[in-house]
């Protein structure tokens, strides 16, 4: 087995911010581990704090916030020469000129509002490399244009002069990743990278994150509501609910074994073309205002599974397999046997049945 | 069904933008249509495709250059009578994509849902305006606590239900819904759809809902209707589009849709269509007979290839 690298570990992390209500205790204790080459993908609801970690890693939290525990370990392995830094550690002047686009980059969610609407899409592409490495303006224009062709724009010279609103929504984000990755970055952090796009370039855009992270190994991590999108790209899935990781796991863990009632209402919600209910599934209630300070487990009160002690102590997070973990008392050995929802055993049964006939089908082409 | 008068009927709506002297967007090629009293129609296609402009041209927010737009028996495709305008402000009412940009942040809860009421005087005591708008949020799923809130108090969900709220208050034959679900997330989209149909299923509204997410359009929808570049391309009802695509557009869209089954998807490469390359020319295509209520744009050759 090859080793795996350790790119990112967060520990522990425990983020609030000071507003006008009170302070929000937005990200309780989220734990964290990225490989080389590897993707995660962090799924939760609007409002879960999956955006405020990713804000942290990246060393760009709001001004109002306070990090009152934890680490965010970094490793680069830049040059081979092996570089381990603490981001949270680290002043605002040195992760401008060492993280920030050069180690890791960033992919948000509109490429509207993240691309500067007074300067052609080259001289954003160009302004990155000539910051971080120094080099002359021809050669980062070369450069440019060889990340355009990569990205798939046609006609990189006319495009290089051109102003992001002369563009459509799938090339702004073409253009969006053709910046976030100028700069040779060892970690991509996307943000909701399609949700304001359509499917049908959603497809594309997703297709050629992964092509790029093939050829250049670098790690990703998504950002995503869109189970679907978690399908199409992760190796490893983190559900993160009120601030918190609920459970974590390979992508087949996630979908085909889950064990948190959370997970299983996200599942269920899903749209699914295959059955003709009337109904979709919802999870009830919303989810807890994280002014209050949370007891037991966060849950608790949208679930249906849930036990006394999940009132009163939060559970820690159970050992499923070597891979597979979830914070849910439903696991310890006292509790009483529960099963997932038979609708979504139902479907599961059916997906894994589907990979079977695909799978057989394929075989027969073959021979 | 099909002995029922259509409530809304579309006709070759043309759509044009004059940009310039020389250049005119085209924005809805002769698009026809139907939609029934209590059906849900729903239409897709991509950002550009012109299914907003239909929707928009259907209000009346654009004047329509070319075609028929007849409305329970009123035919409002033309310059219409004050009596005719009023009569379609109160029976048509439209949900906006931006929850957050289509409620106005200066006015209270209660205010913005009784615009409506205010406008057409449909009250005739204070407390009775109160009491319509109390019983529209009950409906919605929120409580009269949330009249005297403010729009930014509310989370992006909650902020549908009250642009949902707003367009049930006139008890509206015919609501349009453009992208209303596209800007939230999965769990809240579902209970917003769940709302949408339960209030179909009592009030015997028609919708007319405009989306690029296919799943979604499936589990609401009783006729699809699938545009691009300002062509209808193909139309049927749901079971038709899905178990049997015609046009290689529709099939390229129904690809798209991302399988929440790791194992398959991992593999999958979406099917793509490209207009330029294809040799598909959409102003010859006529409208083909499937089956059923089944059409497709197509010509004659290239009917019988994709029939195949």
């Amino acid at each position: 087995m090859i080793k795996r690298e350790k790119v990112l570990s967060v520990r522990d992390l425990s983020i609030s911010f000071k507003t006008s209500a009170g302070e929000v205790n937005a990200i309780r204790g989220v734990e964290l581990e990225l490989y080389k080459g590897e993707t995660i993908a962090i799924v939760g609801e609007s409002g879960s704090g999956k955006s405020v970690t990713m804000k942290a890693v990246m060393g760009i939290l709001n001004s109002n916030s306070k990090v009152n525990s934890g680490t965010i370990n970094f490793t680069s392995y830049k040059n081979n020469e092996k570089h381990e830094f603490d981001i949270l550690k680290l002043s605002k002047k040195e992760l401008r000129k060492t993280i920030n686009g050069k180690r890791i980059a960033m992919i948000f969610q509109d490429p509207m509002t993240s691309l500067n609407p007074t300067m052609t899409i080259g001289a954003q592409i160009m302004e990155g490399m000539i910051w971080h490495y120094k080099i002359s303006k021809k050669e980062a224009y070369e450069k440019a244009m060889e990340l355009l062709n990569l990205v798939g724009i046609n006609e990189a010279e006319k495009r290089m002069k051109n102003y992001p609103h002369q563009l459509s929504g799938g090339m702004r984000q073409r253009v969006v990743i053709a910046i976030a990755l100028a700069c040779n970055p060892e970690l991509l952090i996307c943000d909701e990278p399609t949700t304001a796009l359509d499917v049908t370039i959603q497809a594309k855009i997703l297709e050629l994150i992964k092509d790029i992270q093939k050829k250049f190994g670098i790690s990703v991590i998504y950002i995503t509501h869109d189970l679907g999108v978690v399908a199409k790209v992760a190796d490893y899935v983190a559900v993160i609910y009120a601030g918190k990781i609920v459970e974590k796991g390979t992508i087949n863990d996630i979908f085909y074994d889950p064990k948190h009632p959370y997970t299983w209402g996200l599942l269920s919600a899903m749209p699914d073309l295959d059955t003709n209910d009337d109904k979709l599934y919802t999870i009830p209630g919303s989810p807890p205002n994280l002014l209050n300070k949370i007891e037991g487990d966060a849950f608790a009160c949208r679930n249906i599974y849930a036990l006394n002690i999940d009132k009163r102590i939060e559970p820690p997070m159970f050992k499923v397999s070597n891979t597979h973990y979830a914070a849910t008392w439903l696991l310890h050995e006292n509790a009483p046997k529960i099963e997932m929802p038979i609708e979504l055993r139902n479907r599961i049964d059916r997906m894994l049945k589907e990979v079977d006939e695909d799978g057989k089908q394929t075989a027969l082409t073959i021979n | 069904m099909e002995s029922k008068q259509p409530l809304l009927l579309i006709k070759d709506l043309k759509q044009y933008f004059k940009i310039s002297r020389k250049y005119t967007v085209k924005a809805v090629n002769g698009v026809s249509f139907e939609i029934y009293p209590g059906e849900t129609y729903g239409l897709v296609g991509e950002s550009g495709s012109g299914k907003s402009t239909i929707g928009r041209s259907i209000i009346r927010l654009y004047n329509p250059t070319d075609g028929k737009i007849n409305f329970d028996g009123v035919d409002i495709s033309r310059k219409m009578s004050q009596k005719e305008i009023k009569y379609l402000r109160v029976n048509m009412q439209m949900i906006f994509q931006d929850p957050m940009a289509c409620l106005n942040p200066r006015k209270k809860v209660l205010d913005i849902i009784a615009q409506g009421l205010d406008i057409h005087k449909l009250y005739k005591s204070k407390e009775e305006r109160e009491e319509k708008v109390y019983r529209i949020l009950e409906k919605v799923g929120l409580s009269k606590e949330h009249a005297t809130r403010y729009p930014h108090q509310f989370s992006g969900g909650q902020r549908q239900r009250i642009g949902i709220a707003r367009a049930l208050i006139m008890n509206p034959k015919l609501i349009i819904s453009d992208e209303a679900i596209s800007a939230l997330d999965v769990s809240i989209q579902a209970q917003v759809v769940n709302l949408m149909k339960d209030i179909q299923k009592e009030t015997e509204t028609a919708f007319l809902f405009i989306a690029h997410d296919l799943s979604m359009v499936k589990y609401i929808s009783d006729r699809i209707g699938v545009l691009h570049l300002g062509y209808l391309l193909e139309s049927g009802t749901t079971e038709e589009i899905f178990s049997n695509p015609i046009h290689p557009y529709t099939r390229s869209l129904l690809s798209a849709i991302p399988h929440p089954n790791p194992r398959v998807e991992k593999e999958r490469i979406a099917e793509t269509y490209d207009y330029d390359k294809s040799g598909i020319n959409y102003e010859k295509g006529i409208r083909k007979h499937v089956e059923g209520s089944h059409y497709v744009l197509a010509t004659m050759e290239e009917f019988e290839k994709w029939k195949k």
